[in-house]
């Protein structure tokens, strides 16, 4: 399967020994970030800027009786104070879009402002403008709401009990959808057939996002061109420039997006949430620049948190090994309200159930519900962490139960041929998972590990974990353009959004590979929805293969034009023209040679034959057709203290296959960071709400965000699978780390505390719920 | 709002300004003069994205008030090399040591401060040293190895300086 991704351009020369597409080429990204140089949104300065601030609600669901903003309308230095009162009487349409595809119900969307109701605290219900950020917070808390409360629901199991409160009238079980992936029947039978069936609860914790520059926009009206500018921390330019047309009623034609430098993503950021569209709102209202920023609190009261998954799943086992089926049924909190299409991500979280083994039958059966929390969008991984995380937690449990090394009962099971289509739809497109498995146990010398003593000199357990994953990447379209100037310079234009991945480094990679133009000639750009055809944004593990084969085919429209212009310039048939090293060349009919450069500038001056357009740029909309998957194997070996539940990690060791990387350096950074946040969920993350709905884990003084001490040094392997699903070979690496590190941490504290007869701890690991488990274990 | 007139020297500049008792010293910094290197992540001193060196000292710039540091001499990221990167900014791109690089500044000038006190930290060191910088991107280790890597270069700096300063010749200015 290694052959099938081409490595040399289409026209027959060969891309060089100098191919920088595999190189860890160093990061220009970094000086501007190093030196506080890069400017990120709230760095955003402006003549006449204004502040906009939220009054949010205190309640997590209440009727509004009220909202009284005369004391602070009155204060000084506010400009103006919003409710829904005045949106509505604007007659911008000012809710959030959602999809409502499949649903049960038909709920409303987000509205920017509460209109009669609040289904979670910290909901916005007020907007305060005012000259400075202190003045706006001022004016925000003096805004007076009076609340009608009504009874609330936190837990997705609870909200379906009948007596449960109701967070929408048309959804009086609080389930907007229910949905089922694969065969029941057979999965039915298969459980029924099997010599052994393991079960597990499992609950797959709520986690907040954390990047760590909150969320933030600086909106622009210009009345003259009744034009909006909103430069916001986003990973999607275009899909908000979509939302924010949706939520404003304006064409897109008169909205531009930009993102500047933004601090981070993981999914938090490309979901449209009130703040950019209020700011957005009171700068058209204004007049002036409107600058919102949101404090740490208000992103974990408001902004969208991930996972929050409940699911009981059975394993069917043969006595051999051979597992059978999988039956797996999930309540999914989906919060207070939905945004763009998170109500269905419960829909398809199954998908990736199969892990990498060939399971004949698989059911799954999923309730996407509401509460009176937070809404639940995409957090990095999406669906794919909470799937693998069953099936890795019920292979490693049959491990145990029926005695089996969990390393072997894995490579009993897994897909050794490709492309091949899981019982829940899924069609993997290339892998070698038993070299991936072999690879991951030789380094971490799992032999060594699993022979180590139950316990150690410290009197502390010990155990060894196991999780294999796959991760579904890619998908949809992206524009990348390559725009060749004059003097031979070029300028790349991509509609996906760096903030972090590296892009201006691996796409001036790839591009300087493919148009033999010297690496440093090639400048990058990503977030302005105004200079980039319409694109779709980073997410999902998708920018290297769509953003990265748009530039790449952009790349190689250009190279072939040059050729052809060259020929002209050369005075030879485009078939005898050779480039190389940078110059055009026709040996069999001219010793003169041409450079890029020279051939840019015929291509804006009098150099371009007949027939053929003037100019040297191509425009891509690639679109990724088939998913690729990557794959790999990590393995946790730790110590636990049955004194403290002090759980340590002493090695991780994570491989990866990602397919050909771009830039293995920036790979493994994306491993190691998305480990680091698998980590944090396995053992210190964990958003809790009280039963009135008040969120206890509402700052980083609550909410555990993993620390220097926390994390382990992380040994990164690799092996590489081309995909045969693009040109470039390569797949997605941005989840992995979230996807295998919770698993193979839970796993190997379950194998730690096997002795003690615990077969289950749920995340997050703290020591205080480890230490419970062990006492109740002892009694 | 009680207002005070307060001098600072900012990256070597000096800055005069007017805040009111409450404005902290991280707005100060961004709003009111410019200087946008450190980043709010917390307001709660916990994150350490707005970390700047005071007087020497690594200080979370959002738990500190403006007033509190009349005539104090403050250091950005913007301040540590005159052109290009200093060993440490060095060190970070070296070891692909940032991502996103919000958390970035404020690394720099904690890895500051304890390469003064320690300038040769085991790995256990550093980590304890920053832990009240968090890194959201990066998993840490390669922070780790950009502090290590830097403690050996400025340690080899040293060395080749003290090796001048043994030379009379070529004895530093001050």
């Amino acid at each position: 399967m290694t052959d099938d991704a081409p490595t040399d351009p289409p026209d027959g020369t060969d891309a060089g020994s100098d191919a920088l597409v595999g190189e860890s080429v160093d990061r220009r990204e970094d000086a501007a970030l190093l030196t506080g140089d890069a400017t990120f949104t709230d760095d955003v300065a402006a003549a006449d800027l204004t502040y906009l601030t939220f009054a949010r609600s205190d309640e997590a669901h209440a009727a509004v009786e009220s909202v009284d903003a005369s004391a602070a309308e009155s204060m000084d230095g506010v400009l103006a104070v919003y409710t829904w009162d005045d949106v509505a009487d604007s007659g911008v349409p000012g809710v959030l879009p959602i999809s409502t595809h499949g649903l049960d119900c038909d709920p409303p969307g987000h509205p920017i402002l509460a209109r009669d109701r609040v289904r979670y605290q910290g909901q916005p219900v007020a907007a305060v403008v005012a000259e400075d950020r202190y003045r706006a917070r001022d004016a925000a808390d003096a805004v007076d709401v009076e609340y009608d409360p009504l009874p609330t629901v936190v837990d997705q199991r609870a909200a379906q009990e009948p007596d449960a409160p109701t967070v929408y009238d048309d959804a009086p079980d609080n389930v907007a959808a229910v949905s089922e992936l694969g065969d029941a029947e057979a999965t039915d039978e298969a459980v029924a057939a099997a010599d052994h069936v393991v079960e597990v609860d499992l609950t797959n914790n709520r986690l907040i996002p954390n990047a760590l520059e909150p969320r933030a926009a600086v909106a622009r009206w210009d009345a003259g061109d009744e034009r909006l500018t909103v430069e916001m921390t986003t990973q999607s330019p275009h899909g908000h420039r979509g939302k924010l047309s949706t939520t404003l009623g304006l064409p897109e034609r008169a909205i531009r997006v930009v993102a500047p430098s933004v601090g981070g993503g993981f999914g938090h950021k490309g979901h449209h949430h009130p703040g950019e569209a209020a700011a957005a709102f009171a700068a058209m209202d204004l007049g002036d620049p409107v600058k919102w920023t949101a404090t740490r609190s208000e992103n974990y009261l408001a902004g969208a948190h991930g996972r929050d998954h409940r699911t009981t799943a059975e394993l069917a086992v043969d006595d051999d090994g051979t597992i059978r089926g999988l039956r797996v049924e999930t309540d999914a909190n989906v919060g207070g309200y939905g945004l763009g299409g998170s109500l269905s991500m419960p829909s398809w979280y199954g998908s990736l159930l199969a892990s990498q083994y060939d399971i004949p039958a698989i059911h799954c059966e999923t309730r996407a519900v509401f509460t009176n929390t937070a809404p639940i969008h995409s957090y990095r991984g999406a669906g794919r962490p909470e799937a693998n995380y069953v099936t890795e937690r019920l292979v490693g449990a049959a491990a145990r139960e029926l005695g089996f090394d969990p390393a072997e009962l894995r490579r009993a099971n897994q897909i050794a041929e490709f492309p091949h289509e899981t019982a829940v739809g899924a069609t993997y497109d290339s892998g070698d998972y038993e070299l991936g498995l072999d690879e991951a146990l030789d380094a971490a010398d799992w032999a060594d590990l699993r022979d180590r003593p139950d316990r150690d000199d410290d009197g502390r357990y010990l155990g060894v974990g196991l999780a294999c994953y796959v991760e579904s990447t890619g998908g949809g379209h992206e524009s990348g353009v390559v725009r060749a100037h004059p003097d031979g310079t070029v300028t790349v234009y991509a509609g996906t959004h760096s903030h972090g991945q590296g892009h201006g480094t691996t796409y001036a990679q790839i591009v300087a590979d493919e148009l033999g133009v010297d690496y440093d000639a090639i400048d990058v750009n990503e977030g302005d929805s105004d200079a980039t055809p319409t694109g779709t944004g980073t997410f999902g593990s998708r920018s290297t293969i769509t953003g990265g084969n748009a530039v790449a085919e952009s790349a190689r429209a250009v190279r072939e034009k040059a050729r052809e212009l060259a020929a002209n310039l050369l005075d030879a048939p485009v078939e005898a023209v050779e480039y190389e090293n940078g110059e055009f060349a026709a040996p069999d009919h001219t010793d003169e040679t041409r450079t890029f450069a020279d051939v840019a500038e015929a291509a804006y001056g009098w150099g371009v034959p007949e027939g053929m357009d003037p100019g040297l740029e191509a425009t891509t909309f690639f679109e990724q057709e088939e998913t690729a998957y990557t794959f790999g194997t990590h393995v946790a070996a730790v110590a636990v203290d049955p004194e403290t539940g002090a759980v340590d990690i002493e090695r991780y060791v994570a491989l990866d296959d990602c397919g050909e990387r771009v830039n293995p350096t920036i790979v493994e950074g994306q491993v190691e960071g998305g480990v680091a946040q698998g980590i944090g969920q396995a053992r210190y993350e964990g958003a809790v709400y009280a039963d009135d709905g008040t969120l206890e884990t509402d700052s980083m003084l609550d909410y555990a965000v993993p620390r220097s001490f926390h994390v382990p040094d992380i040994q990164t392997e690799a092996t590489v699978t081309p995909s045969p699903t693009n040109d470039l070979g390569v797949k997605g690496i941005g989840e992995a780390g979230t996807i295998a590190a919770p698993p193979a941490v839970v796993n190997a504290v379950c194998d730690a505390l096997d002795p003690l007869g615990i077969a289950h701890v749920d995340m997050p690991l703290t020591e205080e719920r480890v230490w419970t488990a062990i006492r109740e274990a002892e009694q | 709002m009680a207002t005070h007139d307060i001098t600072l020297t900012v990256n070597g500049a000096a800055e005069s300004l007017t805040v009111e008792s409450r404005t902290l010293l991280v707005h100060a910094l961004r709003d009111d003069l410019g200087y946008t290197g450190p980043n709010v992540g917390c307001e709660s001193g916990k994150c350490g994205a707005c970390t700047v060196e005071v007087d020497g000292d690594a200080v979370k710039s959002c738990t500190i008030l403006a007033v509190q540091t009349d005539g104090s001499d403050v250091r950005t990221a913007a301040g540590l090399a005159d052109e290009g990167l200093d060993p440490v900014q060095q060190a970070f791109h070296d070891e692909h040591g940032l991502q996103c690089g919000y958390c970035t500044p404020g690394m720099l000038a904690t890895t500051h401060q304890l390469l003064d006190e320690n300038p040769d930290p085991s790995r256990a060191e550093i980590r304890t040293a920053l832990k009240g910088n968090v890194c959201r991107c990066t998993g840490y280790g390669n922070i780790v190895d950009a502090v290590e890597t830097a403690a050996d270069r400025l340690a080899e700096t040293d060395d080749e300086s003290e090796a001048r300063a043994d030379a009379p010749e070529l004895e530093a200015e001050d």
